[in-house]
């Protein structure tokens, strides 16, 4: 049973992806570790890390895709997601800080010290182990996913006024974390890391691995969305999103599937944050901005949402865009982006990946390709 | 109250149901026998799609008793438990899922588990694949099965919303005007599949179309103004001077 569900999954497209994954995973770090500095394929440690944020944010941009682009849940506030497994991660990391802080208390972060706590909040005990900071980076953005889930979906609230409760949801939650009373570290965030699992995160071979776990938690992750949207689940919930009353009256139940997906979702933006933190170095609460969730949506509309290889593809382009262009005409970036969502918008509505494979596909053979892919949006 | 539905597939009775004070269904009451099928005419704003929308669990009614095989209180309902308790409803504008393949379409429908770790982990075994051939040479869709179903006409996706119909098995078909925007060889032809369909099943058709109503030979039921205005033959009701004056006006 499981198995041929796992077979379904890895077909051709998944194999080539997920080969392509594994030798970037395995050729940068090499590329890096390996070659002496002035080798012309030596890969320096800057743009190591500078990648594997962006693999990061790739695989919240699958997350996105999988409500959106084969649900037809437009999300916009996926970064809380993203930011509260990065939080699960940065309060591991600054547990292992230990007496190496400014203020050297072998228990209580900096932050707390400063604010003259005197003991250590419950909701940071169990930190102090990986496994258990592991576990909270899926499960707390899974439990939140799941509660807010369970009561939208059942009030069978859709469409734009979703996407705007899940703006509610980020801001309520960005507006949170700001203040210094819910122990989070308030405007500053959680920073100052040392450690992970006793390696240095300054050091070249830490930075290598994480970017390598990183593509590899993508391609695993590619895999197993791979595996959901071509089986009969799948198809539901491409039903469902394009036909949502003709799924009802098929007699299944529309709110479990949208939940199913959405917490799974959920869970995976919770990963990326948990790989992002540790390579960026800080986690504070403009994670949750609203913007950053309207970015993802952004990435995943230009590589082509319902296609899972778009979203990796356009969170890469976007961001390597996005490094260029702040460091030319810093300025001028926001407009950029808009004017990047306009003309992908009106010219490429299927994005970069749907207008090849459409091109493709219609030169092999003229007549209707099967594709998941949605018809653009009017 | 349930003596009287006894030995019935469908027993509507007293139902009412006011949308801000307008009154779509009024003390409405029609009874389907196991295995008929029955036509239900009326002009707009008849309640035909609010009576629709009554049965299949959409829109719950203000009181009155909406029974399914005698017993079983459709009131209390959701759609997907009323859809697979087995009644079945075509909408008026043909709803299929256009971004999958025509065979698709029938998989999704077929009568399995509906719940999601089912689906997810579900595989096509030999009878499905053999039921799907057969519905897609019943609704003539077998050469167009991996076609994406954006791709059909207007008519071929009323079939293809028909076949998927039938791959759910059952035993109440509601279908809403399944002639509207057909040819004239295609509504023939649709009359000819419905009265194939009523062979095995009970069938309610919800239709405008009178020589289509004409060539289902059925009884029929006149809605108007939310409630029950004649029933009997098409010649009979069409006589009625009730009817020709809601239809030609005074």
């Amino acid at each position: 049973m499981i198995t041929g569900f796992l077979l379904n999954g890895f077909d051709t497209r998944a194999r080539i992806v997920v080969a392509i994954l594994i030798a970037i995973a395995l050729l940068v770090p090499a590329a890096n570790l390996m070659l002496p500095p002035d080798h012309p394929l030596h890969v320096p440690t800057y743009l190591v890390t500078l990648m594997g944020k962006y693999f990061a944010y790739a695989l919240l941009a699958l997350a996105v895709d999988l409500v959106w682009g084969y649900c037809g849940i437009l999300s916009l506030g996926h970064s809380a997601f993203f930011a509260l497994g990065g939080y699960a991660m940065g309060m591991y990391l600054m547990r292992q800080i230990g007496t190496r802080g400014v203020y050297a208390d072998p228990i209580l972060p900096d932050f707390m010290v400063f604010l003259n706590w005197k003991e250590l909040p419950w909701f940071w005990y169990g930190f102090d182990m990986f496994w258990f900071a592991a576990l909270m980076v899926v499960l707390v953005p899974g439990a939140i996913a799941f509660v807010f889930g369970w009561f939208a979906f059942r009030s069978r609230v859709t469409g734009v006024y979703l996407s705007i409760i899940t703006q509610a949801l980020t801001y309520a939650l960005l507006l949170a974390f700001f203040r210094n009373d819910m122990g989070f570290g308030g405007n500053n965030g959680l920073t100052d890391f040392k450690d992970i699992l006793g390696y240095n995160v300054q050091a070249d071979t830490t930075r290598a691995t994480l970017f390598a776990l990183t593509v590899l938690f993508l391609a695993l992750f590619f895999f197993i969305a791979s595996a959901i949207t071509r089986s009969k689940l799948g198809k539901v919930l491409v039903g469902v999103r394009d036909a949502e009353s003709r799924t009802r009256f098929l007699g299944y139940r529309v709110e479990n599937y949208k939940l199913f997906v959405w917490t799974l979702s959920a869970m995976m933006a919770g990963v990326a944050g948990a790989l992002y933190v540790p390579q960026v170095g800080i986690i504070n609460p403009s994670e949750f901005a609203p913007a950053n969730s309207i970015e993802a949506v952004i990435w995943v509309a230009v590589g082509g949402r319902g296609t899972l290889v778009g979203p990796i593809v356009g969170a890469i382009t976007v961001n390597f865009g996005k490094t260029w262009f702040t460091g030319v005409l810093p300025e001028f970036w926001l407009f950029a982006l808009g004017a990047l969502f306009i003309v992908v918008t009106l010219f490429l509505p299927k994005g970069i990946v749907g207008t090849v494979q459409a091109f493709w596909a219609n030169r092999r053979r003229p007549a209707a390709p099967a594709s998941l892919a949605p018809e653009p949006a009017e | 109250m349930t003596d009287k539905a006894e030995g019935t597939l469908l027993y509507l009775d007293g139902v009412n149901k006011a949308f801000d004070g307008f009154k779509a269904i009024n003390n409405l009451s029609l009874v389907l026998a196991p295995g008929e099928m029955r036509a239900i005419i009326g002009p707009n704003g008849a309640g035909k799609t609010t009576m629709m929308d009554i049965i299949t669990g959409k829109t719950k009614p203000d009181t009155g008793d909406v029974l399914f095989e005698g017993s079983t209180d459709l009131t209390r309902l959701d759609e997907a438990k009323i859809a697979n308790l087995g009644i079945g409803r075509k909408f008026q504008k043909p709803t299929v899922f256009e971004s999958h393949t025509v065979e698709d379409n029938i998989v999704l429908a077929l009568k399995a588990k509906r719940g999601a770790f089912a689906t997810l982990f579900h595989q096509t075994t030999r009878a499905e694949a053999a039921r799907v051939d057969e519905l897609l040479a019943t609704t003539r869709l077998t050469d167009k099965r991996k076609m994406l179903a954006a791709r059909l006409s207007h008519g071929q996706k009323q079939w293809l919303e028909i076949g998927m119909l039938l791959a759910q098995e059952p035993r109440l078909l509601l279908v809403d005007e399944p002639a509207a925007g057909m040819t004239d060889a295609e509504t023939a032809e649709t009359a000819i599949l419905l009265r194939e369909i009523a062979k095995t099943q009970s069938v309610v058709v919800v239709e405008h179309d009178m020589t289509f109503v004409r060539d289902l030979g059925v009884k029929v039921t006149v809605l108007h103004e939310g409630t029950v205005l004649a029933e009997g033959s098409l010649d009979a009701v069409s006589s009625n001077p009730k009817v020709v004056e809601v239809y030609l006006g005074r």
